[in-house]
């Protein structure tokens, strides 16, 4: 049974200097109130894992949160760049950042290996690009047809963060809309923190949802809203016009680091007030 | 010519418009197509007004058979997942339905492509001090090796047709003729790269990209001047057809939606 706790609790018995942490959410559910509380609380030198190292994971970037960035695409989608990112990566702004750059499918595979507790995933993929190279991955060979394919190590972060539409009491999260890889990642990691929109007396299953058990979740948490700017399907849209605010805004390190202090970190999370 | 110059009330498609135009008259005979967000999306919602209204749009969100009304800002939309025929984790997206070629066409864009159509959108300059850090290859290099074909959608610059990539992100036809055979590909890999200027195509034997098609009011001169690699151009070289009516209306009103 997962325990509830309010995200600054959560976020505080959770996380610690120095961890691998995966907040994910592909495209949706992004957990981006859970992000901000990990930078009012002043989490430093982090192993960032994410698919897509979206806004979110360009802000604790800029605020200097990562040591080492573990992701498949980093950009603004839709959009454009990551000006944060980039930054870290070409002029080491605030801190220089250590990358280790996958394809989606290995990242999914590595994932998914980590929620079976396998030490690796086989998949068809890499061979021929550049990326074999900076990357971990190794050929294998099937050890029943002698077909060479691509070993990817399995992903083990040490706490997984997502976000989700409701919980009930006992800590049982269902989900719906894009699932991207968040149940993966809560099987994969040691420790994890959901965050939800509501918590409601008994979960109502919908069409097309995922049910997560209590019993594998460490921590829920209540967070209204708290996928915006992303979004969580059936209860709150996702701000557009805030991703292309982004691009503009986060080009210039005062203005990005103004509106980060006037934004995040003056503001405390509603349900930790 | 040049998308901004160009009147949008007029008869005429602009550089942009005929582009993606021609990109959604591929898809005329297509079941699947895989999209990103940006032009490809537009041609391939495009293409289900006007073109094929059958054809099944999958996006790398994990949304199949999305019909969206607006063009997505992301691939993440919730038009996509609200309209789509199954939604489906991204472990599934790839190891399901992209790898194993169950999608017959696939639309890549990337800030670099050289002739033998490999792409790069890692970094331009050294892998290791870049001088502009790009997204990555997000789920590229495996759709290109496995779906069914593969179109490139970029815009005509020499400093996106490149002699040399500096990072080669996502293999195209490699280093020439059995390049993808030797990798183990199943994909017939890129068979046209669709610009603002006009279509290249690779040659049967050599793989190399050839211009095979120029855009209405385009001079051949002015591609291989953005091209920079010595661009062939085939002895078929036609141009394209112009936009009709029909769908130079319907690209312009799915564009104010």
């Amino acid at each position: 049974m997962a325990e509830l706790m309010s995200l600054s609790d959560a976020v505080e018995s959770l996380v610690s200097d120095g961890d691998s942490v995966a907040l994910e959410g592909f495209t949706h559910l992004i957990p981006f109130e859970a992000g901000h509380e990990i930078i009012r609380q002043g989490r430093r030198e982090l192993e960032l894992i994410r698919m897509t190292p979206d806004l979110l994971y360009d802000q604790m970037i800029g605020m200097g949160v990562a040591r080492r960035l573990v992701f498949s695409y980093g950009g603004n989608p839709g959009v454009g760049g990551l000006h944060r990112f980039r930054d870290a990566i070409e002029n080491g702004w605030p801190r220089p950042v250590e990358i280790e750059e996958h394809s989606h499918a290995g990242m999914a595979n590595r994932y998914a290996a980590g929620a079976a507790d396998m030490p690796l995933a086989v998949m068809r993929g890499y061979v021929g690009t550049d990326l074999a190279a900076h990357t971990t991955v190794a050929p294998i060979t099937c050890p029943f047809t002698g077909e060479r394919l691509t070993a990817v190590p399995a992903l083990r972060p040490d706490v997984a963060i997502v976000h989700a539409q409701e919980a009930d009491r006992e800590g049982n999260v269902q989900l719906w809309g894009i699932p991207g890889v968040q149940k993966e990642a809560i099987l994969a990691s040691q420790r994890s923190l959901v965050t939800v929109e509501r918590i409601v007396d008994e979960l109502e299953h919908r069409p097309g949802g995922i049910i997560i058990p209590g019993w594998v979740i460490g921590v829920v948490a209540e967070a209204p809203g708290g996928s915006r700017p992303s979004y969580s399907l059936g209860i709150t849209d996702r701000d557009n016009d805030f991703y292309k605010f982004w691009d503009k805004m986060s080009r210039d390190r005062e203005q990005f680091t103004e509106w980060m202090n006037e934004n995040v970190l003056d503001r405390k999370h509603l349900s930790a007030t | 010519m040049s998308v901004e110059t160009q009147d949008k009330n007029s008869q005429e498609a602009t550089a942009g418009e005929i582009q993606t135009i021609v990109a959604a008259r591929r898809l005329r005979d297509t079941r699947t197509v895989f999209i990103g967000v940006g032009r490809p999306s537009t041609a391939a919602i495009l293409a289900r007004m006007v073109h094929n209204p059958d054809l099944v749009l999958v996006y790398e969100s994990g949304t199949i058979g999305a019909k969206p009304f607006h063009i997505p800002l992301s691939i993440g939309d919730g038009e996509l997942a609200e309209t789509a025929d199954s939604v489906v984790s991204v472990p599934e997206m790839f190891n399901y339905w992209i790898g194993p070629g169950r999608i017959d066409v696939a639309f890549l864009g990337a800030a670099q492509i050289d002739k033998h159509a490999n792409l790069n959108s890692t970094v331009i300059g050294d892998y290791d001090h870049p001088k502009t850090r790009l997204p990555g290859a997000g789920g590229a290099p495996e759709i290109a090796a496995s779906c069914g074909e593969v179109i490139v959608i970029a815009p005509h610059a020499k400093r996106t047709f490149v002699e040399k990539l500096d990072f080669c992100t996502t293999v195209g036809h490699g280093d020439g003729p059995g390049a993808r055979e030797r990798l183990g590909f199943r994909g017939e890999g890129p068979t046209a790269v669709i610009t603002d200027l006009g279509v290249l195509e690779p040659d049967p034997d050599t793989k190399e990209l050839v211009l095979t098609q120029i855009h209405p009011g385009v001079d051949v001169d002015e591609v291989k001047e953005k091209t920079g690699w010595d661009l062939k151009v085939s002895a078929d070289l036609h141009t394209t057809e112009p936009a009709t009516a029909e769908e130079l209306a319907a690209l312009r009103e799915l564009l104010d939606r």
